[in-house]
């Protein structure tokens, strides 16, 4: 099987990169299964699977890997849900408090992550945003930037095989 | 009444989280499971409880992350370590630095390498290999992502193979994860 990661980073067939990520297999499985896990999870709580696949989308754009973005955008076409497609762009805004709160903790873990304190999580549970909530839309930025950066570098690493 | 810490140690520091952590006697079976708490197996950190309101992520996570950082073959643990410590300077994840700081110390003895980086950070000198292991990882996790085909050549011509190099972006990568937990949802303290 190829995995998501596999397919946008384009390792071609028969390299010695392709044969470290069949040595790697279960890692690469377990990312795909961690992709599920985030983007649409069983029990979403708070986060529909829409309003995930926006800030995965909206994630990816601000890192700048547009075919990343496409990917979370099919999701999102599914889902006909006016308000979350807004998130998707960087600095799109829903004018649903807890959602834009979201959206905003989603660029900080991605752009600054290093700058993120305790009054950042103050700020999402004065917005209504539930402790389960927190934890779930900090998992989904937090993989969405771990698969955007084994990306990055196996584009890089392919290039100098 | 214990302090937040902000300056960097190989001394691992207590992890205080900023949302309440799951209670397992509240637990769900799904949610014990994710934790791995079973009759025999009867503690979780923390940062596990933290995560535990998210157990569909954390019962993947948790496997990945081992054998991302512990799997056989491939990159030595050491250098693994050294991938992780780069992302976690970059992010400035106090907490991931101390333990994998200390992980390494326990692999080389050489804490001297450690103190380098914890003085000079992103501008720390380090012995050839090293120093493009650590500038790979730290370059991977920067925003924008500095990382480029030069740093890549770097890693080829230190003599890493296609799957020591794969294992150092992955080490890094789940870094990139793992401080956008532990540095964002709670804070080492001391």
């Amino acid at each position: 099987m190829t995995t998501l990661i596999e397919t946008l980073a384009g390792v071609p067939a028969g390299s010695e990169l392709s044969a470290a990520l069949k040595a790697r297999a279960e890692v690469m499985r377990l990312s795909e299964a961690a992709h599920d896990a985030v983007l649409v999870p069983r029990e979403p709580g708070g986060l529909s699977h829409a309003l995930r696949a926006a800030l995965a989308a909206r994630m990816c754009r601000l890192v700048g890997n547009a075919a990343a973005a496409a990917h979370y955008d099919v999701y999102l076409a599914h889902s006909d849900d006016a308000d979350a497609a807004v998130l998707a762009q960087p600095g799109g805004t829903c004018g649903e408090p807890r959602q834009d709160a979201m959206a905003r903790h989603a660029d900080l873990l991605t752009l600054a992550p290093r700058k993120a304190t305790k009054g950042d999580i103050e700020a999402l549970k004065a917005a209504g945003i539930s402790e389960p909530d927190i934890v779930r839309l900090s998992e989904l930025a937090a993989f969405v930037n771990y698969q955007l950066r084994v990306i990055a570098g196996l584009k890089l690493l392919k290039g100098v095989q | 009444m214990s302090q937040p810490i902000h300056t960097f140690t190989a001394k691992v520091p207590t992890w205080s989280p900023y949302v309440t952590p799951v209670e397992l006697s509240t637990a769900t079976p799904e949610q014990l499971a994710a934790m791995k708490v079973t009759p025999s197996n009867t503690g979780a950190s923390p940062y596990v409880r933290t995560l535990a309101h998210d157990p569909e992520s954390l019962e993947v996570r948790s496997p990945l992350f081992n054998l991302i950082m512990y799997g056989k073959d491939g990159l030595p643990p050491a250098e693994r370590e050294l991938g992780a410590i780069g992302a976690s300077i970059v992010n400035r994840c106090v907490y991931c630095v101390a333990v994998h700081a200390s992980r390494f110390i326990n692999h080389t003895k050489r804490e001297d390498v450690i103190d380098t980086i914890f003085a000079e950070e992103r501008a720390a000198r380090l012995e050839p290999r090293n120093q493009v292991l650590f500038d790979f990882a730290a370059k991977l996790s920067t925003m924008p992502i500095e990382a480029d085909a030069s740093d890549a050549q770097a890693l080829k011509d230190a003599g890493l193979t296609a799957l020591e190099q794969l294992d150092l972006v992955l080490s890094a990568a789940i870094f990139g994860w793992a401080n956008r937990l532990m540095h964002t949802l709670g804070e080492p303290v001391a």
